[in-house]
């Protein structure tokens, strides 16, 4: 079975995203530790609550999540977990995020609702990418956030969703992947992007 | 596009759902998280588990229900029903929801809205708010308070606490308003003269709270019909649609409920 590393740096519902993965088959590890993260097969970065306190939290393994991303290890962002790996954000003060993908996380436009709480969809943008198999453009997919990234290279867009305005709600680089959106409440369609990644890790 | 969320919301005592009979006789209705997994293989797109079990040392009952349920279900699901503190609510979003809901406890004391935003974030805190109408022959008397006209009279909206028991006297809107300063993500909206009437939602209050917040707002209590629901979410303009009874009593599935919201416009998910 494909051992996975979800990064426990403080920050969100660590139990969803663990079950989501098992339920896909795969052996899951919560943890911090650089030993079970340079140990696993694939990492994901969760996240849900403010950046600046993401940034600070996971400052203290950030260079071993980059080494690891840099030997080629997989990687999958949801959410906060997706915002950490740009460039920097504006939420709350201007905060340095990993630099993994180039890109300003800047916040969602003021003629709706903020945060975007419920199920928006996706157009999918480059339906080959391997987190996107067995999944229909237009799908529902689950959002909360108030932020999204601004991507300076537009060829690592896999999708696009409107609220307000239309937002990249994938992107990918090599073997990193990442959604704005939580696949692991997502239902159905959740859980096949969660498949897929693991098979992706697999092969 | 955003879609309008359809959510069961299941009332719970001592670990088992309940549905009233008539305003008074619980029903035992069922296994909560066998009743959550039905309810998210027809398309649900949360769920709310409402707990109104009387004794707070029955809590562990409720603790493990979360547990298992989160294991089932792969969409996001609220509790609500007697939470007081941030120490309550860490334990409940530790046992796997994904979202709290608070209402007699932030009345009485605002800053656990507060002090829970800022700890868990403002996308787990909801604020339940229970209102009723208080009618108004004279405006003068109540300058403080909002009032509209409704096809029944002039009126305020005051809030209930303790289960719609008891009235405090507090306009109902300015609350509203108060929450979101205060970090609130969303606001659920119980209308005390409608709940259990299957005479619909309170559309003009849940209209006027749509103005002036900027946080979704989840209509809930009242519905007997996939009308009272298409109008909550277009005239109303809620976010979200909360019901029980017309799901419970097996009147309508999820899916119907979607399908005819969708032939009128609805974006939703199917």
């Amino acid at each position: 079975m494909v051992k996975i590393a979800v990064i426990d740096y403080g920050l969100g519902n660590l139990r969803s995203i663990k079950r989501g993965l098992e339920e896909v088959k795969s052996e899951v590890f919560v943890t911090h530790k650089k030993e079970d993260i340079t140990g696993a097969d694939a990492i994901v970065l969760p996240g849900v609550g403010a950046f600046e306190e993401a940034a600070e939290n996971i400052r203290p393994i950030s260079k071993v999540i980059l080494g690891q991303i840099q030997e080629g290890k997989a990687l999958l962002g949801i959410c906060l977990g997706l915002q950490l790996l740009f460039t920097i954000s504006t939420e709350g003060g201007v905060h340095k995020g990993l630099n993994v993908l180039k890109g300003k996380v800047v916040k969602l436009p003021l003629n709706v609702k903020i945060p975007q709480i419920g199920w928006n969809t996706l157009k999918i943008v480059k339906p080959d990418s391997p987190l996107f198999k067995g999944i229909s453009d237009g799908s529902y997919v689950y959002f909360v956030h108030s932020f999204y990234p601004e991507v300076e290279n537009k060829d690592e867009i896999i999708s696009k969703t409107y609220y307000g305005t239309e937002f990249p709600s994938a992107v990918s680089k090599d073997r990193t992947f990442a959604t704005q959106f939580h696949p692991e409440k997502s239902g159905e369609t959740g859980l096949q992007m969660l498949k897929n990644f693991v098979e992706y890790v697999k092969s | 596009m955003l879609a309008k969320r359809i959510i069961p919301c299941l009332d719970m005592m001592n670990g088992r759902v309940v549905k009233g009979i008539g305003f008074k006789e619980l029903r035992d209705a069922g296994d909560p998280v066998e009743l959550a997994s039905h309810y998210y293989e027809q398309g649900a797109d949360e769920i709310v588990f409402l707990d109104i079990t009387a004794s707070h040392e029955k809590r562990d009952i409720l603790i493990d229900v979360v547990e298992k349920t989160s294991d089932s279900i792969f969409i996001p699901f609220t509790v609500g029903g007697g939470i007081r503190s941030t120490k309550d609510i860490r334990k409940i979003l530790c046992s796997g929801a994904d979202k709290v809901a608070v209402n007699t406890a932030a009345v009485k004391d605002p800053s656990l809205i507060e002090r829970s935003a800022r700890i868990f974030g403002s996308q787990c805190i909801t604020s339940s708010i229970d209102v009723k109408r208080v009618y108004v022959s004279d405006e003068s008397e109540t300058p403080e308070k909002v009032v509209l006209g409704t096809p029944q009279g002039r009126c305020c909206w005051t809030v209930y606490i303790y289960g719609g028991r008891k009235r405090v006297e507090m306009d109902a809107v300015k609350w509203a308003e108060k929450v979101v300063e205060l970090g609130a993500g969303e606001i659920v909206v119980s209308s005390l003269d409608f709940d259990g009437t299957k005479q619909g939602y309170d559309i003009i209050f849940l209209r006027e709270l749509s103005k002036r917040v900027s946080v979704p707002i989840i209509s809930s209590s009242g519905a007997g019909t996939p009308e009272h629901i298409l109008e909550a979410l277009t005239v109303g303009k809620a976010d979200a649609a909360l019901a029980a009874s017309i799901f419970h009593y097996g009147t309508y599935t999820v899916k119907e409920i979607k399908e005819y919201l969708a032939k009128h416009g609805v974006p939703v998910r199917l």
